[in-house]
């Protein structure tokens, strides 16, 4: 599956305002041919606006996207001839599911017998044999799903869109589709733009990732870049950095920056290049340890302990009231008093600016 | 004591459960102490809707003037002058009616979502529901009669060399079912239109179908139903015109509908049993007009038209 049919779409400053307010700033990307792109926030941060305006549901306020040298932005959705599911599917209740896969086929003209070959291709694709003739209505959620899906890869799409698929199906089959729509991807090698707010989707499904904060990119890169690497606190917020400790820097390096709190001083790594004045540590809940390490000691009272299997994530507050969240495998009880330590090469420092909305966030 | 306790303690069944209460069980299938709500309903079409029909249906089949009990029904369908009102009638509230419901679809898919001035635009189309017919007629008479203003500034423009005959005829009783009667089609449409899932239109509109495609192949299939109801509405208040056809219509002529000629037996003749057969046969030609439409209307798909499927 190299062959694609297009090398790159290209976003150049893809603005969408309603009104005086701004749903969509400046998105500027480049997605290869093939690639599996989420476009991961929190609802209302422009994931869907730049989705719809990628399916030409949405004209654009300003800016351009070009696949390769063809300009699409001014071009009808219904000419675009990408493949959308939608976050509700979409279904056309009043059409068999066969006849809602072979509906795009319909609209383009394609022959009967043609028809009928590709539909049942993209039937057998979603495993919905039994179920193809049967109207949408009498479909469970995951099944409908997938006739989503198909109807929508059925005309073999340059580009499928899906706009937070996943989200009204339950935990078990959120996780059977995650694997289903990569398999999807792996087979056919389409080219994917998927929109979710659920960060582990995004992590375990995209080939590259965009994280979009308030209509504006905060960082474009792959799961594992974005994953040990965030940009700035909000994105490190968003990826699991769940403790986002806003301290003063007492001294800064390029590659080294030291942090203190009322009750604690850390050393951790420099990430965003700050120099002096507040800055946010973020530290994932796993990397803390018992016990000081690298000078990072964290004096702490646990509060609450949330039992999960192996482990217990815990909720526990330094004197002055900060609360601090670590998993442990060491079995403490609320009251307990603990000390724990980071390394400080996990310990992420960024400016201070962000603090309080991408605590929020977290 | 320990006697009465035994007593009263719950029978149970073979298997040791205790079944369910009957009060439970009618409840399971909605009887319960809600339906006491229905009650001012239940009387209501009882003292002002069935007493009234059984007793007219009653009156109906003991003729004036002695003879048989169908002599009323025999007389009306003799008559050439009382028989073809039903024609008449129909060839107003058909027409009437299709033309509400058709002029509806059209305005209605272009409010159905968030546009600009709707509530302004919706409140200058509902008024003439609430003005009433004899307003209406007054106002068209004023607008569209021999001396109305159309026809003054048309006259005046040399657009035309005699006036138009719109009023006290056909025409005049077709556009007072029209004015007052469009508000009404157009409200129920929309209503049915803004219950279509928008992101159909838009899923059709990523699948290939241009605007006219997927109005043919998505919206209307799913609208049919409620346009089928809104037709037999809009066609059931054309059909008892009373008010626009004496007003600005032709009563003694074209427009001498069957309400009319039901009032002329009852009011003008006195003959309360031939009003009421005239009465009767009125409901029946609506029943079987409305009963067509209801056969059309379940060959249709009727299921949910929202979000999942």
């Amino acid at each position: 599956m190299t062959q694609h049919d297009f090398q790159e779409l290209r976003l150049d400053g893809v603005t969408r305002r309603y009104g005086t307010q701004n749903a969509l700033t400046d998105l500027s990307l480049s997605i290869r041919g093939g690639e599996f792109v989420a476009l991961l926030g929190p609802s209302g941060c422009g994931k869907s606006t730049a989705l719809n305006c990628l399916a030409g549901l949405l004209p654009l306020t300003e800016g351009a996207i070009h696949l390769d040298d063809r300009r699409i932005d001014t071009v009808q959705p219904e000419q675009r001839g990408f493949g959308m599911v939608f976050q509700n599917y979409a279904l056309f209740p009043h059409m068999s599911v066969r006849k809602n896969i072979g509906f795009g086929l319909k609209m383009r003209k394609v022959g009967k017998a043609e028809l009928n070959q590709r539909v049942d291709e993209a039937v057998a694709i979603v495993q919905l044999e039994e179920h193809q003739h049967k109207m949408p209505g009498q479909l469970s959620g995951g099944q409908q799903q997938r006739v989503a899906i198909a109807r929508a890869i059925a005309l073999r799409p340059p580009l499928v869109l899906m706009d937070e698929p996943l989200s009204n199906l339950d935990a078990q089959l959120r996780l059977e589709m995650r694997m289903e729509i990569r398999r999807l991807h792996q087979n056919l090698g389409l080219t994917t733009i998927y929109v979710t707010h659920d960060q582990e989707e995004a992590l375990s499904m995209a080939d590259r990732l965009v994280v979009l904060r308030e209509g504006a990119m905060q960082q474009f890169g792959t799961p594992e870049s974005i994953y040990d690497y965030p940009s700035n606190a909000y994105v490190a917020g968003f990826m699991g950095y769940r403790n986002l400790l806003e301290l003063d820097v007492t001294r800064a390096d390029a590659d080294d920056v030291v942090v203190q709190g009322p009750d604690l001083t850390l050393h951790g790594s420099n990430r965003e290049e700050v120099t002096a004045g507040r800055a946010v540590a973020a530290i994932r809940p796993a990397d803390f340890v018992m016990g000081e390490v690298d000078g990072n000691r964290l004096e702490v009272t646990v509060e609450v302990a949330e039992y999960h299997g192996r482990e217990l994530s815990v909720e526990a507050a330094m004197p002055s009231g900060q609360k601090v969240y670590f998993r442990t495998q060491e079995r403490v009880a609320p009251g307990d008093r603990v000390v724990l330590g980071v390394p400080a090469h996990r310990v992420l420092v960024f400016r201070g600016a962000e603090a309080t909305a991408a605590g929020l966030a977290a | 004591m320990t006697a009465t306790a035994e007593e009263t303690r719950t029978p149970t069944d073979p298997n040791g459960r205790a079944p369910t209460s009957w009060r439970h069980r009618l409840a399971e299938r909605g009887v319960d102490r809600t339906l006491w709500l229905l009650a001012p309903a239940v009387v209501f079409a009882g003292v002002l809707f069935l007493y009234p029909f059984f007793y007219g249906l009653q009156l109906s089949f003991q003729p004036t003037d002695g003879g048989s009990p169908f002599a009323n029904y025999v007389t009306f369908f003799q008559d050439p002058f009382l028989r073809d009102t039903i024609g008449t009638t129909l060839g107003l509230g058909l027409p009437a009616a299709l033309v509400n419901v058709l002029a509806s679809i059209p305005v209605a898919y272009v409010m159905r979502g968030k546009v600009r001035g709707k509530r302004t635009l919706t409140t200058i189309l509902v008024v003439p529901i609430t003005l009433g017919t004899v307003l209406t007629a007054q106002g068209l008479i004023m607008y569209a009669g021999p001396d109305g203003w159309l026809n003054k500034a048309l006259l005046g423009l040399g657009v035309i060399d005699s006036e138009l005959v719109l009023t006290h005829n056909w025409i005049g009783v077709f556009l007072s079912l029209v004015i007052t009667g469009f508000p009404f089609a157009f409200l129920l449409t929309l209503s049915y239109i803004s219950g279509i899932d928008p992101s159909l239109d838009r899923a059709a509109a990523t699948l290939g179908a241009g605007a006219w495609q997927r109005f043919r192949t998505i919206t209307l299939p799913l609208l049919a139903p409620g346009l089928s109801i809104t037709f037999m509405l809009t066609f059931v208040l054309a059909f008892s015109v009373f008010p626009s056809a004496q007003l600005v219509g032709d009563p003694a002529g074209s427009t001498r509908v069957i309400s009319i000629a039901a009032y002329e037996a009852a009011f003008q003749d006195v003959d309360y049993s031939m009003g009421s057969a005239m009465a009767m046969i009125m409901a029946v030609v609506m029943l079987v007009v409305i009963g067509l439409v209801m056969v059309w209307r379940a060959s249709l798909y009727r299921g949910a038209t929202g979000g999942k499927g």
